[in-house]
């Protein structure tokens, strides 16, 4: 690898301090509190129309300013996925809508002057439902005769197989191969269908946003957001008004993890300032942050494998069906990735593959991005389902893969026929085996004292960025002094996008870290960004800083020629200052930013957008030791090894903690995470109290490392790590329990409920 | 009803609803440390001390401090830098959200026990939730930051 002296450090955040010192930072603390109260009256009823709606008395409460109702809203339909125009997520949404399709819809708006007002008019709406059948169980959603969107306003964009008569969000099967001869050839198939629920991505800061107008009559919306462009298009379709007329800026983020992709809370309060002209802030609790937002798509995948009895993946053949409930945010598109992602893990020697899914439409909570994006979904059925493979070959789960997983160099034509150009997968099975001691661990051994330790394996792959569809753009400036502003519009959330973007600009530019400052996301100012999403910050934004970063180079090239009057060819830049290549003179980058500032014509601000053609995967492998408690069924995490490969490395420590966080939630979902209904359709983990997200006791001793790979393509020769870290601890947990109690359960979470009853059965 | 209390050091005498909890009051004066993660006294974002002891201030009435002592992050700026900046170089402070919740509990631990083991340190923070950092490096900081206070021979 290349030496580098900013990139690939464990350089600090440059917000670091702040947050670890308390300062208020959050829009909530930045956005002032004596603005108006907002908030939404949310549907008890999975499925109803509002037959009729009183606001009067309510509106006399004092101090309440207004309320709304689906009589006062754009007729016209939207979605609030943040996606790219046109987005493939169905305009299926209003701001408030008669008929109500989940329990948590939105029934009316009411904004007061305090919070206690605003309570008590809540409970004076008076509404008249007429409550209908719901359709709550996905299986029989497809063609049910009860329709979750009848109206004739309902209308998708792009070409995704939608059908709102059916029930349907997005549809498709695509073939590779005799996909039937090869199966039918095969020595040993393997058949089972995976069920993953909806979990809740539960960051910390739930959704929030402040709204004002402007000065110039604009509607200024200050939000936790990662997308802030698309809340521009959003809410310029929602609103009915120019796009011109919004303005979008994010404060620092308590978290997204693809919940704040989705546009949850801006609608609201971004609808009364625009009305009443006034202030207003609308915070979810956390009871709404797990009723009335986005969690991940409900799917149940059906994998198919056909292999030799030599352990040779010759043919897979993968059907998902996928719960988008109530609103199709995200739905045609995360569906994808439980296939690409999982079939092309296993490229080696496959044959053909077939890939069809549908996408569903219910009457629950509306499904949209969470970490991971379908793919997890996907890798928890394929490695569970090769897991199967080996132990009914009798086969080291470890051995299968290496036979069959995607190797540097090859065409995947499961990945839009990507190559796949940089992929260190094999030695990070290799490290992992070393590190976890595989060769020489006991699938299980039975501890004597009521435990069995067990171990588990899976490996996964992502991608950086939507090929041909996102957009990162950079604008770098050269200041006073000779020190540089990078402004971009990719949304830092914690993960530290602000400080790689930076290393990745100093590296550039051959100066120090602090010399780059850095401003981000603001849809008046910053370059245009897809936003930070779809693990593209570091793939697409960073290769944008590269390239604005070498054409400010030449531009300061171009002065220092002029003032020592040789031309361009016969400079060398090296950081501080640009020296003639003979070493006869040299120019201080102080003197060009100077010079900058006088008399000069040549503008020292450069902006790039970037946009690439493919999406290089990252890939990893975990391997997990647990141990499970036959009489309680309680799995306990010992030790969890991680081997990533998302080409170079550009911040040790930021990617290392990613990792580690990721490894937690996805650990999360093996284990607890759940979301389940009543016979009505409410939701019963509606709280932290319910919904168990991993403590520090549950986590167990987390150890990762780095197969660092060289893509090409990347900056610095880097992919990305965002989502693909969550990907591996479900399936390799689900197969270390197996290997523990013999019972493959291919539902999630893995409760120690369900262990035991899968103990108890096997007794029996 | 009207209360008296010390914020920070400072008294502060005011009037307040019966049902005011003690982080909105927090809040309202400008300690906007505090976090609500949750409302169900599960995330420990909320953590102050009231008379130097760790308490959830979502789940505490304003009116059950009363002539007590109250102390927020921004009470122990010093401390919290001190700290902080070991959580930082290991890049645990991803959002950042659940922070000051951690380091007050951190530094209430620090002063109960100053010498934890890696199982007290995980029990003692056992109630306070993060959901970027997997806990880790959280753990890292904690602990490079306990080595660097033992071999500057002084007691945190
Ligand atoms: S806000 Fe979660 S414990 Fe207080
Ligand atoms: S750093 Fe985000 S919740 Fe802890």
């Amino acid at each position: 690898m290349a030496d580098f002296k900013v990139v690939n450090k464990p350089i600090r955040k440059i917000d670091a301090m702040a947050l670890v010192t308390g300062k208020p930072v959050y829009t909530d603390d930045v956005t002032p509190s004596d603005c108006l109260v907002v908030k939404v009256m949310h549907s008890p009823y999975a499925h109803a129309m509002i037959n009729e709606i009183d606001t009067e008395i309510a509106k006399k409460v004092p101090g309440i300013e207004a309320i709304y109702t689906y009589k006062d809203v754009p007729g016209r339909r939207f979605t609030m996925a943040g996606q790219t125009y046109p987005e493939p997520s169905p305009y299926d949404r209003l701001i408030l809508d008669q008929r109500l399709r989940f329990v948590g819809d939105g029934v009316a708006i009411v904004a007061g002057e305090t919070e206690k007002a605003v309570d008590k008019a809540l409970k004076l709406i008076k509404v008249k439902y007429e409550v209908l059948e719901p359709v709550l169980d996905f299986r029989t959603a497809k063609d049910n005769k009860v329709l979750v969107h009848p109206e004739e306003s309902w209308e998708a964009l792009c070409p995704v197989g939608a059908d709102n008569k059916r029930n349907l969000c997005a549809t498709d099967l695509s073939e590779h191969g005799d996909v039937d001869g090869v199966m039918a050839e095969c020595d040993v198939i393997v058949e089972n269908t995976y069920h993953t629920k909806a979990n809740q991505q539960a960051m910390m800061e739930t959704f929030r946003t402040y709204t004002t107008m402007d000065p110039y009559g604009r509607l200024h919306v200050i939000g936790s957001t990662q997308i802030v462009f698309h809340v521009r298009r959003i809410l310029a379709n929602a609103l009915d008004i120019p796009k011109s007329k919004i303005r979008v800026t994010k404060p620092r983020i308590g978290g997204g993890f693809g919940a704040k992709q989705t546009c949850v809370t801006e609608i609201f309060p971004a609808f009364v300032t625009w009305k009443t002209g006034k202030a207003a802030k609308l915070i979810y609790t956390r009871e709404e942050s797990q009723t009335a937002s986005t969690p991940r798509h409900e799917m149940e995948i059906k994998v198919r494998i056909g292999a030799t009895k030599e352990g040779i993946i010759r043919v897979l053949d993968v059907y998902t069906l996928s719960n988008t409930g109530s609103y199709g945010e995200h739905g045609p598109t995360t569906v994808g990735l439980s296939g690409q992602k999982s079939i092309s893990l296993y490229n080696n020697n496959l044959e053909a593959y077939r890939f069809g899914y549908d996408v569903v439409y219910t009457n629950v909570q509306s499904a949209g991005a969470y970490r991971g994006y379908g793919a997890t979904q996907g890798i928890f059925a394929m490695e569970s389902a090769v897991n199967e493979l080996a132990s009914k070959l009798n086969m080291d789960p470890v051995i299968i893969r290496e036979k069959n997983m995607v190797k540097e160099g090859q065409v995947m034509p499961s990945y839009h026929d990507e190559t796949n150009s940089s992929c260190a997968l094999d030695r990070c099975m290799t490290r992992a085996k070393e590190m976890f001691d595989w060769d020489n661990k006991p699938l299980a051994v039975d501890l004597g004292n009521g435990k069995i330790r067990s171990v588990g394996v899976a490996m996964a792959m992502q991608s950086s960025g939507i090929s041909g569809v996102d957009v990162g753009s950079a604008t770098i400036k050269l200041n006073d002094e000779g020190f540089y502003a990078l402004s971009i519009a990719a949304a830092d959330m914690g993960t530290g996008c602000d400080t790689i973007l930076a290393q990745m600009a100093a590296e550039c530019l051959e100066c120090d870290f602090d010399d780059i400052i850095v401003y981000g996301a603001d849809s008046d100012s910053s370059p245009y960004d897809s936003g930070s999403y779809a693990s593209s910050t570091t793939y697409v934004t960073g290769k944008a800083v590269e390239k604005a970063c070498l054409q400010l180079k030449e531009k300061m090239c171009k002065i220092a020629g002029e003032m020592l009057s040789c031309s361009t060819e016969d400079l060398v830049f090296q950081g501080k200052k640009i020296s003639k290549v003979d070493g006869s003179e040299e120019i201080t980058l102080m003197d060009i930013a100077t010079k900058s500032m006088c008399g000069n014509t040549e503008a020292t601000q450069v902006t790039v957008s970037h946009s690439s053609k493919v999406s290089p995967p990252p890939f990893m492998v975990g391997m997990v030791e647990i141990e499970v408690d036959k009489e309680t069924g309680a799995t306990t995490l010992l030790d969890y090894v991680a081997v990533v490969d998302c080409g170079t490395v550009i911040n040790t420590n930021l990617a290392r903690v990613q990792t580690e966080g990721g490894l937690a939630q996805g650990i999360g979902m093996a284990l607890y995470e759940d979301v389940t209904y009543n016979s009505v359709g409410r939701i019963y983990e509606n709280s932290f109290m319910q919904y168990k997200i991993p403590t520090r006791l549950d986590v167990g001793k987390m150890r990762v490392e780095f197969e660092s790979s060289y893509e090409h393509t990347g900056p610095f020769g880097a992919k990305s790590i965002g989502e693909i870290v969550i990907n591996t601890p479900s399936p390799a947990i689900a197969h270390a329990i197996y290997n523990a109690t013999g019972v493959w359960h291919r539902e999630l979470p893995i409760t120690p409920e369900k262990v035991m009853m899968g103990i108890l059965k096997n007794e029996n | 009803m009207q209360i008296k209390l010390w914020l920070n050091g400072k008294m502060v005498t005011e009037d307040v609803a019966a049902d005011m909890l003690l982080i909105d009051f927090l809040r309202a004066h400008g300690c906007f440390s505090v976090k609500r993660g949750c409302e169900t006294a599960n995330c420990g974002l909320c953590t102050v001390f009231v008379e130097d002891k760790p308490v959830l201030s979502c789940s505490m009435l304003v009116a059950r401090v009363d002539g007590k002592k109250i102390t927020t992050l921004e009470g122990l700026q010093e401390e919290a830098e001190d700290f902080g900046a070991f959580i930082a170089d290991q890049g645990a402070e991803q959002c950042g959200f659940c922070n000051p919740g951690l380091i007050m509990n951190a530094i209430a631990m620090f002063r109960e026990n100053p010498n934890p083991t890696d199982e007290e340190i995980i029990q003692y923070l056992a109630g306070n939730l993060c959901r970027c950092s997997g806990y880790e490096g959280q753990l890292r900081g904690i602990k490079a930051f306990l080595s660097f206070k033992k071999e500057k021979g002084g007691v945190c």
